[in-house]
């Protein structure tokens, strides 16, 4: 009996979208990164089909993180007090081909920075690397309206990736972002129906459809990574099927959310096997299970899984 | 998959006899295809028709069964390509190897070790649940030892590995009450693989070096009357493996070609971190059996994570029973807060109440395993489900004090939670992770 072809009548695809702009483009930047792309279901059909070759972006925070597990603060323990240091560590040693600058200081719960020292901190790292940056705010709605139509205005021209607008909190930096040419993300709590919205009313306001990048919030593994993994497949069809307002490439917040399990950060707990690789591991499975549902760009913090991670992707496209 | 009822209706004499009580064969096959008709009410259909669409009917993917008693495990049978269309069935099986280089004391250790890869997670076993005794020395008594050995220190369903139908023989002869799957028949040992397999009735890998070649080895060894088949591509890379698992899966689910129509196995190399890599993905694009080298917890667990995640039914909120949880050791003066049972809204506020270190009570709140926001706007959260809650609780004799922390994301139900619950409420933050800081500064 003959093996049967496969015939897939997908219509649409991904966006393809750049990320950062060098002196020809009006930017500053050594390297761009082009992200999405994919023409099929992860690993469907050929690997013509894949799109481009899903990135990881490193997590850099504008201030000190003072909750992070020992196991994790400790490949950056030099670095932590300097955005710029910290960002050219993990361009210089782990490879970082985007760095994500989140502004977790600004938060009024974690530090109530200003505008000044979120401007001067986005001004140290672009000078500081040369790769295609993220600028991720806070969570709090007033604190970022009030703050990262600035840190955009700091990198005007630079063809950043900033975020994140959500269905309630989306005017202020969706104009601000159009206006000095960023990439915009859209934000939804787990919810496709939402995350379709948002990107409805970004794109109401002028927002290129081309330019957006969708994030909904993530779930770990262990800690709801299903629900993330779903959303995405479903998201990457509905873009295969032709839907434009689905169409856009997906970020994954790993780092962070993987490393709050406790399986990830529990020093103390010697049946789950050794606390200086579980973490890693933790953030690598993670990262592993979103990609096979359509990640496009993953944050991460650990060089271990970061490198783990890199390899699969280096060998899978 | 499901015959179209202009296909049933090729299979029917077409006389339109009307003995089934439809007025044309035509009509009859219609109903048949909405199953509104048995197919026993027409008394002329062929032996073959019959056949045809029995076989038609079957599922695209045979289930497969191994191990015996309580650890008998099951694969396959699945039925959809992504997870949100229905479900996934039978969870991968998680297996870890022994090789038959080991003996003596380094052989149980090993044994042991696998044994004890058993965890639990909110609430639930996880556990690998197989061992793959692997033919690394070449020799046939080595590996039937080995096999005996395993069987003796493990109740865990085994697979045999060896390319050598002689080592195969000699290990199946010792474990066949166990019911082992034999891994694997290739080419040019199939027919004696395929015999040692229905002598003692256990299931077989079959094993050949393209999706091509796996589908006529698999027709070949079924004709030859065994009808339990895993399915396995040689040696391929990471690469490799991925997509030509995703064809096969689409090709049987799909496409219902019969010859793929079994569950695979996946043998895993590679240092420890190309190991998850290469085994969380196989788990969730469709390996049935990930077998793996590493049996160290901090690998095991992940992966046995991944597995349980990937099979949750996407239809049903996962559940944590309501009732008042202790974390840490809380005492009269400890803080009280409470939350839903939606399970992913519960463990994360729980892990986050543990790493404050302060010990507190929990009290989860039935909101039909909905989240905090969906529940109040559903309003399946409100001051009266939480009135309730706190009685049923009698968390009233655990502590003294009567403050209650509530959600951030409801901190408009305080006023009228006050008035019914005559306790103090006090607003805890938005954002789980954001408790800690909120139970030493804001607290007390
Ligand atoms: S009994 Fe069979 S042959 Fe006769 S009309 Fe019905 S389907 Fe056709």
């Amino acid at each position: 009996m003959a093996v049967p072809e496969i015939t897939e009548s997908y219509t649409g695809s991904v966006n393809r979208l750049t990320l950062g702009a060098t002196s020809q483009s009006g930017g500053t930047r050594a390297t761009t990164v082009v992200v999405g792309g994919a023409a099929n279901v992860v690993y469907g059909g050929s690997d013509t089909q894949a799109g481009e070759r899903p990135v990881i972006a490193i997590d850099v925070l504008d201030s000190r993180p003072n909750d992070w597990p020992e196991y994790l603060s400790e490949p950056y323990k030099d670095v932590l007090d300097s955005p710029a240091a910290w960002a050219k560590k993990c361009v210089d040693e782990f490879g970082a081909e985007i760095i994500c600058l989140k502004f977790d200081g600004i938060h009024p719960e974690k530090g109530d920075k200003g505008a000044d020292h979120a401007v001067s901190v986005t001004r140290e790292v672009l000078e500081a690397v040369g790769v295609p940056l993220i600028l991720w705010g806070c969570g709090n709605d007033e604190k970022d309206n009030q703050i990262m139509p600035k840190v955009s205005e700091a990198a005007k021209g630079e063809n950043c990736l900033i975020g994140t607008v959500t269905e309630g909190n989306y005017k202020s930096l969706t104009a601000i972002a159009l206006a000095d040419g960023h990439n915009l993300i859209t934000e939804a709590p787990l919810d496709i129906n939402i995350g379709k919205q948002v990107n409805i009313l970004a794109a109401d306001m002028g927002f290129p459809l081309e330019k957006i990048v969708t994030f909904q919030d993530t779930g770990a593994l262990g800690y709801g990574v299903e629900y993330s993994y779903s959303i995405q497949e479903r998201q990457r069809l509905a873009a295969l099927s032709g839907d434009k307002m689905m169409a856009m490439p997906v970020i994954c917040d790993v780092g962070h959310e993987a490393w709050r399990a406790k399986e990830a950060k529990s020093e103390d707990a010697p049946d789950w096997g050794r606390a200086d690789k579980r973490g890693p591991m933790w953030e690598a499975a993670t990262a592993i299970c979103l990609l096979q549902a359509g990640a496009d760009i993953l944050r991460m913090r650990h060089p271990k899984a970061i490198s783990t991670v890199k390899d699969f992707i280096n060998e899978l496209w | 998959m499901a015959l179209s009822g202009l296909e049933i209706f090729k299979l029917l004499p077409k006389t339109n006899c009307k003995e089934c009580g439809k007025p044309t064969c035509l009509a009859f096959a219609m109903q048949l295809a909405q199953k509104k008709a048995k197919l026993e009410d027409c008394p002329h259909v062929s032996e073959d028709a019959k056949e045809k669409l029995a076989a038609a009917a079957a599922p695209p993917m045979q289930l497969v069964k191994f191990g015996n008693g309580d650890n008998e495990v099951q694969v396959g049978r699945e039925t959809v390509l992504f997870r949100h269309e229905e479900k996934f069935y039978n969870p991968t099986v998680l297996t870890v190897t022994v090789s038959d280089k080991l003996s003596g004391e380094e052989l149980n250790k090993r044994i042991e070790k696998i044994n004890s890869l058993e965890f639990e997670r909110v609430g639930q076993q996880i556990k690998v649940n197989a061992i793959a005794v692997v033919n690394e020395s070449g020799s046939s008594e080595k590996f039937a030892a080995a096999a005996q050995s395993v069987k003796q220190g493990s109740e865990l369903a085994m697979i045999l590995c060896s390319d050598s139908p002689e080592a195969i023989e000699a290990a199946v002869s010792k474990t066949s009450d166990r019911v082992p799957l034999i891994a694997s028949a290739k080419e040019d040992t199939a027919e004696q693989m395929a015999k040692i397999s229905k002598d003692n009735k256990c299931p077989l890998v079959v094993k050949a070096p393209s999706i091509e070649a796996l589908s006529q080895l698999s027709e070949k060894v079924k004709s030859g009357g065994v009808e339990n088949l895993v399915l396995t591509l040689e040696d391929k890379s990471p690469r490799e493996s991925l997509y030509n698992s995703t064809r096969m899966r689409v090709l049987s689910l799909r496409k219902v070609f019969r010859p793929l129509g079994y569950p695979t196995i996946s043998f895993i190399q590679g240092d420890e971190s190309e190991q998850v890599a290469a085994a969380a993905s196989l788990i969730c694009k469709y390996s049935n059996i990930v077998v793996v080298d590493a049996a160290e917890p901090e690998v095991i667990l992940p992966l046995l994570t991944v597995v349980m995640n990937i099979f949750t039914d996407p239809q049903k909120p996962v559940q944590v029973e309501p009732k008042l949880y202790s974390v840490g050791e809380p005492d009269e003066n400890s803080p009280l807060m409470f939350t839903t049972n939606f399970s992913l809204t519960y463990y994360t506020v729980e892990s986050d109440v543990e790493s404050s270190r302060v010990a507190s009570y929990i009290l989860v709140v039935d909101t039909e395993g909905t989240s905090v926001l969906t529940a109040y706007s559903g309003d399946k959260l409100n001051e009266k489900v939480v009135a309730d809650a706190i009685k049923k609780s009698n968390v009233e004799e655990h502590i003294k004090h009567r403050k209650l922390i509530i959600p951030g994301y409801v901190a408009v139900m305080s006023g009228k939670l006050e008035e019914t619950t005559g306790w103090e409420v006090m607003v805890g933050p938005r954002e789980s992770a954001t408790i800690p800081k909120y139970l030493k500064e804001v607290w007390q």
